[in-house]
Formats: structure tokens, sequence, C-alpha cells
């Protein structure tokens, strides 16, 4: 196949090259920024706005969000002022790499993206926020910028329209939670990074309290395509698989023989996307259950796997397809000290807003490790159930602590014999002081 | 309105509100800890969850957060809902897994928000047994103490300090459940509001240190309404008294004056009432003696006397001033101002009580919506003003807001709405304020020069008012800026007062609000004043000062009754000692022990603020009546200590004043500006269900052992002839009068309430005015008309090297009675010379300076100013060490 037709059914990955990425005249030579000039020369940002919106690109930083409705929310008109495009690149999520692989392997694509979105939308500074450790990504995004700015594809007056837009790469200071745009439009201000309080949605208020839109690396890489080959043919790359379009980036990690990055048609089942794409599990290691899409989704068990993996579908199954990049957990693991990992991870990564999510994730990660060194309280059980209740959504702030509480409510919904293994048929609350001093706990370092 | 249905119960509420605000105004308890009337909602904390229902066949409901959802008609809520019930009674568990549950120990307890809400929710025992975070407290100053263990993080310390009073040496570090609210390293917090912080704070984390080593239980302390002596705001203070000592002022709320706030030397400016040296016992030529002795001995020095003339007080009450007036005769009574103070306060009364423009309340000044201060740096001569100021500023978000259709009370959206933008506020003054940060552009000029721009601004916004010859260009540009905000504005306040010393500049800020009220009716107008009853002393109309010290030193008068003044702060030096060289008799009424009382031949101890009764009239005309916390003479029968107006009764002899209420009528009687006084607050014979108000909270514990160390045999409590309350916990105490009178609440308390949080039962609605009505009786109503004023003054010019003096106004140590409270000289800079930097050259400063100023010299360390203008000096205006400074003083300034 030829690079042409592979971009018309991998649009996002066919000319990724980690080793040595497209530079501006590749990149052009290769169909890019047909669809910026195109955007600017033929359509007006409605038109833009409005081919998006046909495309039905539903947001692929996890929560699904049709795009081009996010888009229609910002005021528009010469009067609007200064609004701002920034792209959500703080890949953060645990088990999720498929943005780095877009922003290291093709950084035009997200470059032209950008510029595209924001002529739709009428930005006038977009920023690219982006985890720190992707310092491979932010030296080739920076490139890439200084390049097409240099070709007058960026900055003042764009390939001659009169229009003026530029676009920064802004590195994180490394916490999960900017993921969550609210706190990432915070961090980019130079604040805390807690989220804020919705309404006024960021369309409306956000960053420096002007009109802002925040997209997903991989959604915003779709644009340029969708501008170019239209909306039915991006519908139409998944094949009839779901009834979303476009391709997805999905992935494995875990025991899996080939751990990476797959762009296939939305709606793919898991199945496929383990066994063919990721090689199955490693030899030895049969697979216990798997994480759809990040940390923060409920695990789904083996019978599972023929599921279509598009965001109605796995919701339907009790999870969410999140990021869509598998964890698969392997019948060596134990879930207790599993899920203790993971809200290890969640009990650090709390802004310390909320009083839910502050004080009971570190608790509920004190009963993992007491049932994981098999100390626990039978009364630890019911805690961590009660938990996964008062951390759930509506209780907190925003979606982390109930995002955090998706794999631990699966988790004792599944295994919950696991659990059970971890309380010690001599303890007692009496036992608790001694408990804290034999164990270790006091030196504990989270939370 | 909105109608919104309550566990089945349909109420009326105003839909502006969210749900959380309308069921407290309910008088329907639902727990919270981060909210707060005054910083609004924020959705941190997550206590005040209830149940939230689609309409009233939804039976599933879910969980909202009620202080982040609006009040909206149709609301169907359910505060009693198990599931809320459960939820909430978590959130308090969840605190509990890190709060210590040192209650004993803890200085909170027994006036604790956390204590309260725990109780409310229910929760009381918890199953978390692990190991909970630990933290290293702060040496925060001398002011506030820090115990981070107790922190339950509702994030209201650092929204207070830094979003509400502008602070920026607090903040929160660290992030998860390890959230640490300090300063990046030890030290005293700078912020002069800094002393709220420990109402603020739910729990014991900032706590009072003044309070610490004298601690007592709020309910082991007796309270009165009182009244902030230490400007002229005049907000309304709690102070607890334990044993004869005044040991905490807590925040009096005032709907209109200082709502919950105080600034830190109101707070933590008291010790002065409890320092050993005070003069507590009558003296007769330096002689203890009985208080009739001495007061026999002053009667023959009157009667004695050629003739005897008085000197009265801006810091004493009406009725002691009044009194002295009476003993001496109007003609014999001279003012306790500086002679050319004096002046300034009069003016300030002509401009705010006879022109049009009257003197807006502290709650107007915060919906200010474009301000200019004019010479005068507020956050040292009136705090709690600047503090409003503050808000004034932010308030932009609350339009901005409006705009997007966004609450007022979503707090973290007024933020990023508003960003760095403000209502303009324009700061224009001898030297750099503290105020600078929030202004949108500053002016540092000499007073002459403030004025100048000030009449400027007038003649830019009316051009019927005096132009202003031979102005500068930028000056010009400056005004026009200036007038083109406050013209746009529809609140535009114009703040200024007698602490630039300058008749210009006042006459200048009268013109800019007259100007802008003849076409903006909501036009404001505040004029700070020296002292707390600087008003109350000017109604009186006395004689300037200069004329007392002239008459004696000619000898037309040879005997001097001082009332609660301290001369060497109010004249010269020279002249002081010519005249007093002259007197036979002195004979000095004060509660403080000062240069003056040293120099008394009969020296008559009075009660402090603390120890009697009285009143006082703040900036805007508002009569205010501060009532005595406890009776001195109860602890130690050798006190002698009675309040100004009594010893002034006993000595003029008569028996027409036996009680307070005699007092003020008279007062309000001889005196028609006065009238209004009476009505300051009830009188003595006030009663509810036929009981007097009991000072003492009814738990007061201890009584019977109090004076056991004397006699084990308890007396009769002290009894109050003069007012409506009880030095006593018998009386009336509960709240079944919500709406009593305001006046009368001598602390916060209703059940289940027992922390500061317990006024917004008190309240119309939460954050509003009292129910009762908010204390005090305005004396002035504004209104009248009258001409703009028309000297415009020359610019100032340097003159070489007699360099212009400049007082400088400072927080803490210029205070008369405040910088005697060792925490607060603690604070205090050490006093220094200010030079502009273009003349540190030519003076030879280098270090220090030796400042030579009417016949005195004083060899100051120096610091070196980039806004003072060239040619002047400043000096921090009464500090020790700092002679009285008469307004266009100089100096001669050399290397030291």
């Amino acid at each position: 196949m030829s690079l042409e037709q592979e971009l018309l059914v991998r649009p996002l990955t066919a000319r990724v090259n980690l080793a040595a990425p497209q530079d501006l005249r590749a990149y052009e030579a290769s169909g890019g920024y047909v669809a910026l000039r195109k955007a600017l020369k033929e359509l007006s940002p409605a038109d833009v706005q409005s081919r998006v919106k046909d495309s039905n690109l539903r947001g692929r930083g996890g929560a699904g969000f049709p795009t081009g409705v996010k888009w229609g929310l910002v005021p528009m008109g010469a009067d609007a002022g200064v609004k701002y495009l920034v792209c959500n690149a703080d890949e953060m999520e645990p088990g999720t790499f498929k943005d780095r692989l877009l922003m290291e392997g093709a950084p035009h694509q997200l470059v032209e993206a950008m510029i595209v979105a924001a002529y739709a939308i009428g930005a006038t500074t977009g920023y690219i926020f982006l985890r720190g450790e992707y310092v491979l990504a932010a030296e080739r995004l920076n490139k890439a910028l200084a390049e097409a700015r240099a070709a007058g594809l960026l900055g003042k007056n764009i390939l001659g329209t009169g229009w003026d837009y530029d676009c920064f790469v802004h590195t994180g200071a490394g916490r999960y939670i900017c993921g969550e745009e609210t706190a990432l439009i915070n961090s980019l201000e130079g604040r805390r990074a807690n989220p804020r309080a919705k309404p006024p949605f960021p369309q409306i208020a956000g960053a420096w309290g002007r009109p802002t839109v925040v997209n997903n690396v991989e959604s915003l890489c779709n644009i340029a395509p969708i501008i170019v080959n239209g909306a039915d043919w991006f519908k139409g790359l998944s094949q009839g698989k779901s009834k979303d379009g476009g391709t997805k980036l999905y992935g494995v990690s875990g025991r899996a023989r080939r751990t990476g990055v797959y762009e296939l048609p939305i709606g793919t089942s898991a199945r496929e996307i383990l066994e063919e794409h990721g090689g199955g599990m490693k030899d030895g290691y049969r697979l216990k259950c798997w994480l759809p899409g990040g940390a923060s989704t409920d695990f789904l068990m083996p019978e599972h796997l023929d599921l279509a993996m598009d965001f109605d579908t796995i919701a339907k199954a009790g999870s969410r397809m999140g990021t869509g990049l598998l964890t698969v957990v392997d019948h060596t693991q134990n879930m207790v000290s599993v899920v203790r990992n993971l809200e290890e991870f969640f009990a650090r990564e709390s802004c310390g807003w909320c009083t839910p999510c502050r004080d009971g994730l570190p608790w509920s990660v004190k009963m993992l490790r007491a049932l994981e060194d098999r100390r626990g309280h039978a009364d630890d059980l019911v805690e961590l159930e009660r938990l996964t209740r008062l951390l759930g959504p509506g209780r907190t702030f925003c979606a982390h602590a109930p995002g955090a509480m998706e794999p631990l409510q699966s988790a004792l919904k599944f295994f919950r014999a696991e659990f059970e293994a971890g309380v010690s048929p001599t303890a007692t609350r009496v036992d608790a002081v001694q408990d804290l001093a034999q164990t270790g706990v006091l030196d504990a370092k989270v939370a | 309105m909105a109608t919104i249905h309550v566990d089945g119960k349909q109420y009326e509420v105003d839909g502006a509100d969210n749900l959380l605000q309308a069921c407290l105004n309910l008088g329907l308890d639902i727990p919270y800890f981060c909210w707060h009337p005054a910083l609004g909602s924020v959705g941190a904390c997550r206590q005040c969850a209830v149940k939230s229902y689609r309409d009233e066949n939804d039976t599933q409901g879910r969980i909202v957060m009620s202080c982040m959802t609006p009040a909206s008609n149709g609301t169907y809520i359910s505060i009693g809902d198990e599931e809320a019930k459960d939820f909430r009674a978590s959130v308090v568990e969840f605190l509990m897994t890190n709060h210590p549950h040192d209650c004993p120990v803890c200085e909170e307890g027994g006036h604790c928000h956390l204590q309260d809400m725990t109780v409310m929710t229910g929760h009381h025992s918890r199953s978390y047994r692990f190991e909970k975070r630990t933290h290293l407290n702060q040496d925060l100053g001398p002011f506030i103490g820090h115990e981070m263990n107790r922190c339950i993080s509702c994030y209201r310390c650092v929204r207070y300090y830094k979003d509400y009073a502008g602070g920026d040496d607090l903040g929160v570090f660290g992030a998860a459940a390890n959230v640490y609210f300090g300063r990046v390293e030890d030290g005293a917090l700078e912020s002069e509001f800094s002393g709220n912080l420990t109402e603020v704070c739910p729990t014991g984390v900032f706590t009072d240190k003044t309070h610490s080593e004298r601690y007592t239980r709020k309910w082991d302390m007796q309270y009165a309404p009182s009244v902030c002596a230490s400007c002229a705001v005049g907000c309304n203070v709690s102070p607890g008294e334990r044993y004869g000592e005044i040991r905490r002022i807590e925040n009096r709320y005032h709907g209109d004056l200082n709502g919950y706030f105080l600034c830190d030397r109101g707070r933590f400016g008291y010790g002065y009432t409890n320092l050993k040296d005070r003069p507590r016992q009558a003296q007769v030529n330096g002689q203890t003696v009985a208080g009739d002795v001495a007061v026999a001995a002053a009667r023959t020095a009157i009667n004695g006397a050629k003739k005897t003339i008085a000197i009265g007080s801006p810091r004493a009450s009406v009725e002691a001033n009044f009194a002295l007036r009476e003993l001496v005769g109007a003609a014999n009574f001279h003012d306790g101002h500086a002679t050319a103070e004096g002046a300034l306060v009069q003016l300030a009364l002509t401009i705010v009580r006879d022109g049009p423009v009257r003197a807006s309340t502290i709650t107007e000044i915060e919906n200010a919506d474009a301000v200019l201060v004019l010479g005068e740096d507020v956050t040292a001569t009136a705090p709690r003003i600047a503090l409003a100021l503050r808000q004034a500023a932010r308030g932009k978000g609350q339009a901005l807001a409006a705009e997007k259709k966004v609450a007022e009370w979503q707090t973290i959206a007024l933020a990023d709405l508003l960003q760095r933008d403000s209502y303009p506020v324009f700061v224009a003054s001898v030297d750099a304020t503290r105020l600078d940060d929030i202004a949108r552009d500053t002016v540092r000029a000499a007073p002459e020069d403030l004025a100048r721009l000030g009449f400027a601004v007038a003649h830019a916004l009316d051009a019927s008012s005096p132009a202003v010859a031979g102005l500068d260009a930028q000056t010009a540009e400056r005004a026009k800026t200036i007038a083109d905000a406050l013209a746009q504005a529809k609140r535009p306040l114009i703040v200024s007062g007698t602490g630039a010393g300058s008749a210009a500049v006042m006459q200048a800020a009268a013109n800019i609000a007259w100007a802008l009220n003849a076409k903006n009716a909501d036009t404001g107008l505040v004029l700070t004043l020296p002292e707390a009853n600087s008003y109350g002393l000017a109604l009186l109309e006395p004689q300037p000062l200069a004329a007392a010290l002239a008459a004696l030193e000619r000898g037309e008068a040879d005997t001097l009754v001082v009332l609660e003044n301290d001369l060497e702060r109010r004249a010269p030096k020279a002249a002081l000692d010519a005249a007093l060289a002259k007197v036979k008799n002195l004979i000095v009424i004060d509660h403080t022990a000062t240069p003056t009382t040293e120099r008394a031949q009969v020296v008559l101890p009075a009660a402090t603020v603390f120890e009697g009764d009285g009143t006082l009239i703040n900036y805007e005309g508002r009569a205010q009546r501060h009532f005595q916390v406890f009776d001195p003479t109860y602890y130690d029968s050798k006190i002698g200590l009675v309040e100004s107006w009594r010893w002034l009764a006993n000595l003029e002899g008569e028996s027409r004043w036996k009680i307070l209420d005699d007092m003020t009528a008279a007062a309000a009687t001889a005196v028609p500006a006065l009238a209004g006084i009476v009505a300051a607050a009830p009188n003595a014979a006030f009663r509810i269900d036929g009981l007097k108000i009991a000072r003492e909270p009814h738990r007061y514990s201890g009584r019977t052992a109090m004076r056991a160390n004397q006699s084990v045999h308890e007396p009769r409590q002290p009894q109050d002839a003069d007012t409506a309350l009880n030095f006593s916990m018998e009386g009336y105490n509960g709240v079944g009068s919500l709406d009593r009178p305001s006046e009368l609440l001598p602390y916060a308390w209703a059940p289940g309430w027992n922390s500061p949080q317990a006024w917004n039962k008190f309240q119309q609605e939460v954050g509003g005015n009292l129910r009762g009505g908010n204390p005090g009786k305005l004396l002035f109503a504004g209104g009248a008309t009258r001409a703009y004023f028309g000297d415009v003054p020359a610019a100032f010019a340097p003159a070489g090297n007699a360099y212009r003096v400049l007082s400088l106004h400072l927080h803490f140590g210029g205070d008369e009675l405040s910088s005697r409270a060792p925490p607060v000289r603690e604070r205090a800079l050490p006093a220094f010379v200010a030079i502009a930097r273009a003349d540190l050259a030519k003076t030879g400063a280098n270090g220090h300076a030796t400042v030579n100023i009417d016949g005195q010299s004083l060899r100051l360390p120096t610091r070196v100013s980039d806004t003072l203008p060239a040619g002047t000096i400043g000096l921090p205006a009464g500090f020790a060490g700092i002679p009285y400074l008469a307004d266009g003083v100089v100096a001669t300034v050399t290397g030291a």
C-alpha cells in the first residue's frame, strides 16, 4: 500500500516514524497542510465546525464527548475577543502511551490540527500542555512549530489570509489531575492544579477567563483528515464495527507478547486487540482480567473480550473504554496488590481539594495494604465497599475519586475471595496499635 | 423569589442564593466548613450534602452539595434523607482520620466550628485504625498560633488571607492528603488582617496567641457588647474577660460596619488595659489616696483657682467630654486634638454632616466600583476600610459573573473570570501605601500637590468647581483619567481624611464627591479621622487647644483638668512646657500612665473602654455604645477605677448624673447635634422577659472559687445600675429573642453553634443585617447643598535644606493605646526617618540621620524611599521617640 492509500485506512499512524519523523517538506509532500490550506481558503470556521460535527468524532481523551459539540459552545463572532485552544497532551493515565506515539512520530499532524481547530473556533493562541517527561515529544513539537512558523503557516497573517494565530508547547510539572481539563487550565495559568467549578465551562470562561477549548492529542489528529476526506469517509473508517466513526489507537500493556499501540477501526473487539495485535498473553500466563482503558476504568473479565471496544458498548458492560489501551492482569497477580497499587497512585495524585478524595483514598490504601499483608480486618471489606459509594460520582468535586473507585469496586465484585483471604482471623481492633508498629505502615510513604 | 421544597415543606426563598444559604436563612441547619458568608462557595469540604430530587415524584434523588446548587424555583431537596445524613457523617469521619481529637488541650475547644458540625452530623465513633498524618508547625509571629495537625483542609484560611485580604505570605503547599497551610518559612504574618484567621479557621489551626498565655474557655469568660477604640471606624467587638483581665477580643458582627472581620491592631492591641503600671488608684501629689480624698483635693484646687480650664479627649466617650465641658463651661472647654488636627476634624464634620454626601458605610464601600483614595494610608488610619476597599476592587468579578450568568456565590468561577482585572482604584498619597497592590495607578506627592490633583479631578467632573492654576500636563492628564473612571462608575467612592494633615486635600476630596453626586446619587465619600471619638468631641464645639495653652501661659487660668489625653502628643514640646509651667494644679483623669499623668498633682484613674460604659461617634457619625465588660473592683476592692464621666460627676458634686443614662440624656439635651445618642442603645431599664441580659454564658464556671484566695465568702455579684446587662450568668442568655436589640449582644452563641459562625443565627439573612438592627444611631444624614471649596493651594516647592516633614501612618506603633500592648510592640518597627532617594546624597544620611525639628534633635535610622517626594522627609506619626509633628513643620537633616 502506498502512503497515500495507508492514510485513508490509518490516518493517524500511517506517517508515524519514531526514528525520523517527517519534517515540514516531507509532511507536505505526503499531503500535509492540505487541510489547513483548504480550511483557510475554501471554508468558513462554521464550515470546519460543521464538518467535524457531521463526522461525530468523539473525544479520544477518554470521556468520548463529541468534539464538534464542544466547539459549538464557543462564542463566535467578530467581538468574541481572545480565545484559546489547548491540546491536552498531559498523558498520565497509567498504561496509556498513544499520544506520545503521535507526537514523537508525526509532530506536524498535531501542529496542523491545532491550526485548523484554532481557525474553526477563532482561537488566538494555542497551547500544547505536554507531560513533562515527554522530552523527545517536546523537542519534536517545538521543531515542527518552528518550521511551520518559518513557512508562514503559523504566526501573523497565516497563508496571507490576514489571520493571526500562534501555538506554544507548555510542559507540565507532573500531576495526573492535569488531565482534567480545568485543572490543566489552572496549571497552565501557573496556579495549583485543582479542578475548577463548572459552570462556567471552559468554552465560556477557561484559561485566563477567556473561552477555551481543550482537546486530546488523538482527537485533534483526526481533524485534518476529516477536512480533507470528509465526514462520510471518517464514519466509514469503523467498518461497521461501531456506530462511532474513525479509527482508534488501541494498545496493550501487561504480560502480553507484543505490547504496543495499534490503530484499528473503532469498535474492534478487545479479543482482536489482545490476541491478534497484542499477540496474546505471554507463555505461561493466563488472562485473569483486564482494564479497558486506563487505571480509572472498571475491570472486565476474560468473558468480556468479545465486546466491541467503543464508548457505548464498554459502558454497557459496566466499565468505560477510557483511553482504549488495555492493561492485562495475569493469573499470578493478586488482585489486592493490583488494586492497592492503583489506589496508591490515585491517593498520591489527589489534588487535596475535596474531603472524600483527599482523606478517603489514603484510607482505602491503608486497608488494602493491611489485606495485602494478611493483616486485614473483616470490617475492611465493608469499609472498602462503603468507600466506593462515598467516593462515587456527585460526592466529590471532580471525577478523580470516582475514577479511582472503578477498579476497586469491580475487583471487589469479581474477586471478593482474594480480599477475604487478606483478613487475619486473629485481628481485632485492639491489635491496631500493635499492627502499626510491627508492619511498617508507620513508615509508609503514601498518604 | 423562588419556592423550594425541603423535606416536604414549602418555603419562599431568594432564588439568587444557593441552597445552603437559603436553608440557613430559613433557620434550617445544614453543616458546612468551606463555605463562609463572606467567602462564598467552593465545594471543597463536601459537608453540606443534601438529597436533590427532580420533582415531587422522584423518590431516588441524588446527592448534591447545597452550597454549589442554586435555590431555583421548584427545587425539591431533603436534608433528613438517610443517605445524605450518612454521607455528611462520613465526611466528618474522613476529616477525623487526621484530626488529632485534642479538644481537651485545644484552644479552639468550646468555640469550635468543627466540634459543632461534628455534633450536628451525629458522627461519634470511627473504624479508622491507621496512623494520622502529622505536620511541623510554624512560628507565625506574636499574634497567631499554628497547629497544622488539626487542619481539615477547608481552604478557608488561604481564601480569606490571599483572595479576600490580599495577603501574599500564606499559602497552600503540597498536595493529596499532605496539603499544608502556612508560610514559606517561619515569620510573622504580614497582613494587617491576619487575626481574622482565628475566626475563619473552623478549628484550632490558627488561634489567638495573645490569648494563649492567659487562656480561658469561651464559656468561662465574661463579655460585653463593645466598640473598638483604636480608630474612628468603630468596629464592634466582643472582649472576653476573666479574673479582671481582658483575655481576648473577638469580632462582634455588624452588618453595616465590620461584618465578620477586624484589623490586627483592634484585635490584638487590647493589652494596654491589662498593664500592671496603669493608674488604678487615685493619687494626690504622687501619694496613693482613696478616691473621695482625690476628688476632694481636686475640688479644692478648682474652687481655689483663679480660673479652671479643661482639655477634652478624642479617645474618651461623649459622656466624659460632656461632663468635663459642664464642669468648666463651654468657653473653657478645649479640644483634645492638636490644634490643626482639631480644625481638620471640624472640617470633616462640615463635609460629611453639612454637605450633600454623607459618609459611606463599610458595606457601601465594598460595593463601590471606582475608588479614589486621596492623601490617606487607609490601612493605617482606618484599617477596616482598607479591607473593604479590597472587596470593592474585587467586586468586578460579580459583574463579570452576572454577564456570564454565573451566580455571585460561585467564588472559584468569579476568580477565574476576574483573573487580574479589578474595578479601578487610584491611590494618591505622600508615600507608598499598603493598598498600592490593588491600585490601577498611584500618585506620590506632597499634600499641596495631592490637593491640586484632587481639585483638578473635581474640575474635570464639573467645570463650575474651581480650576487649578498652573497645573502640569502630566497631572492634568492623570486628573482626566481619574475623573473619567469615576464618572463612568455606577457607585464611585472618594476616600480621604485627616491623615495627610491637609485641609486642602479634604476639601478637594469633598469637591470631587460633590461634583460626582450632582450627577450620581450613589456617590460615596469617606473621611477618616484621628481617633475613635474625634466626632464626639468635635460636636461639643471645643475651643482650640492652642487657646488653652495660651491662656495658661498668659496666666489667665491656673488650673487645668485634662481628660484621657497625653498632651505631649498634641502640641510642640516648648509650647506645652511653657504653658504647664504656669499651672498651679493639674488634674488628669486617665486610664494610662503618660507623661501628662506624671506631671499631675491629682490623678483620677479612669476606666478603659473595656471597664466602662459610654458613647463613641465614628467616621459615619454613628453613635455607638460600648458597655463595661467587667467590674475591676470585684477582684480587688482597692482598685479605684471608674469611668471618667463618673469622676467628673463626683467632682461636679451635684447628684443630677447618677447613671449613664442621666449623663447621655444630659448631653443629648444640652447639645442638639447629640440628640440622637440616647437612641444608640437601649437604656438601663430595658429587659427581656423581665430579665437583664447576662454578660456571662450560661456555662460559666468557677464563680464561687474566683475570689477564694481573698475570702471564702463569695460576695454578691457587682450590680450594674448603668445598663441592661448583668455581671453574671444570671439573666437573659437564650436565643429565644434572636431579634433582641443587637446593641445588647455580648457574644455569639446559639444552641448548637458555639463558634463565631453563631452570628449567622442573628442575621436577617446569613452575612446580612442583624435581625435586631445594626447597632448604633446615625447622627448625620447628608443631603444638604453646599458650595464647592475654593482655596486651591500653590504647588509644593522643595526649600533647600529645610525639609517638609510628612507624617507617615503605620498600622502598628503609632496608635497611643495599642502600641503599649506587648504583642503589638513586637510587631511595630522602631522609629525611623524616611528620606527620598533624590535627597539622600544631599543630606549625607548613611544608615542613620540626625533630624532637627522644633528645637529637638533626633538620631534615627534612615529608610530610603523611592516614593517620597523630593524635599520632604517622613516620620512615623505617634511613634515612641518621635515628637509631636505640627502640620507644615520643616526640619533639617544631617548625617548621623
